[in-house]
């Protein structure tokens, strides 16, 4: 997987990075099902290694498939930067519980309550969908949300499909219609 | 691309099983893994699919973009929906409980409006997305 970032980084096709990072996705993915987070890695590979490369290629081929910057000398005040927030987040995670550590937090105080009791309260066999959709059904809502903004954001930002984006054709249309006009 | 018989074929194939799958994923979340989020991505690339296949004009014949776009607002709206009907019928919002006359019954028909409402905005929003960028290329 690091492999893979590294390659992503280093790689100045364009083309060629887009698969890694489908390749990238798609390696988390089989990360989380190990982990046994099934439907996360669902998610991971439908969004990650599917849709996300997809929309990639068609970025791709909009612009240009590499690109043409060679690579600039190290600079020490970026990489100062990085290297002290990357420390302070490693130091941040040392006061986090141990990975399945059963006397954490959220092991004793909200897990306990969604696995022994969804299946009356909620009645889904599939916990996660009955935490997602009921439980937390505020934060799915405010999820929606995001996706829906960010699609509006899009549709303005670049324009609502293809008519908008031929200014010849919109011309001709226009010149088209005071001449329609005078004939009738 | 009306020369690659291959691809066309296989893609006729393959699109009413992508399809069918995204509507297994998103009505069995409640049982397996699954639910609105990845229903929408898997039905909007069969949909993508078909329009790389057979011609972005004839995907927005069988999708016009205006229906698209009210569809990317509609799903917000029955999520939010789902939400104001718990407020109507004497609930919090977004509760469940009151929206049939047993608590576990409203349960699952609020969690399948609600994966559903996710389920339109996401597979909207991705053919959104598809169609302007697809639109994009007549401008060079």
């Amino acid at each position: 997987m690091a492999a893979t970032a590294i390659a992503i980084v280093r790689s100045r096709k364009l083309f060629a990075a887009v698969m890694l990072s489908g390749i990238f996705s798609l390696i988390a993915a089989v990360f989380y099902v190990h982990l046994t987070a099934v439907d996360v890695a669902f998610t991971e590979a439908a969004v990650g290694a599917g849709i996300s490369t997809l929309l990639f290629l068609a970025t791709l081929a909009l612009t240009h498939t590499s690109t043409e910057e060679p690579h600039k000398p190290v600079r020490p005040l970026p990489l100062l930067i990085v290297v002290v927030t990357g420390a302070v987040l490693i130091y941040g995670t040392l006061d986090m519980p141990a990975y399945g550590d059963p006397e954490a937090p959220p092991n004793t105080h909200v897990i306990p309550r969604y696995i022994n009791e969804s299946g009356t309260e909620v009645g889904v066999p599939n916990i996660v969908t009955s935490v997602l959709a009921s439980y937390r059904g505020y934060d799915t809502l405010g999820e929606t949300v995001v996706i829906f903004t960010a699609g509006i954001g899009v549709l303005v930002l670049l324009g609502r499909g293809r008519r908008r984006w031929r200014p010849g054709l919109k011309s001709k249309n226009e010149d088209d219609e005071p001449g329609r006009g005078a004939e009738a | 691309m009306n020369r690659h018989s291959i691809l066309r074929v296989v893609a006729k194939f393959m699109i009413p099983y992508i399809m069918l799958f995204a509507l297994y994923v998103q009505f069995h979340g409640d049982f397996g893994p699954g639910g609105g989020f990845q229903a929408g991505v898997i039905f909007a690339v069969g949909f993508i699919l078909y329009a790389l296949i057979f011609g972005i004009e004839n995907g927005r014949k069988v999708l016009p973009a205006g229906v698209n776009r009210i569809l990317l607002a509609g799903g917000v709206l029955l999520y939010a929906g789902v939400g104001v009907a718990g407020l109507l019928l004497e609930g919090n919002y977004l509760d469940y409980f009151v929206l049939a006359h047993d608590p576990v019954h409203g349960q699952h028909l609020g969690i399948l409006l609600v994966e559903l409402g996710v389920g339109i905005t996401v597979a909207s929003t991705m053919i959104a997305l598809f169609y302007v960028f697809s639109g994009q290329d007549v401008r060079r």
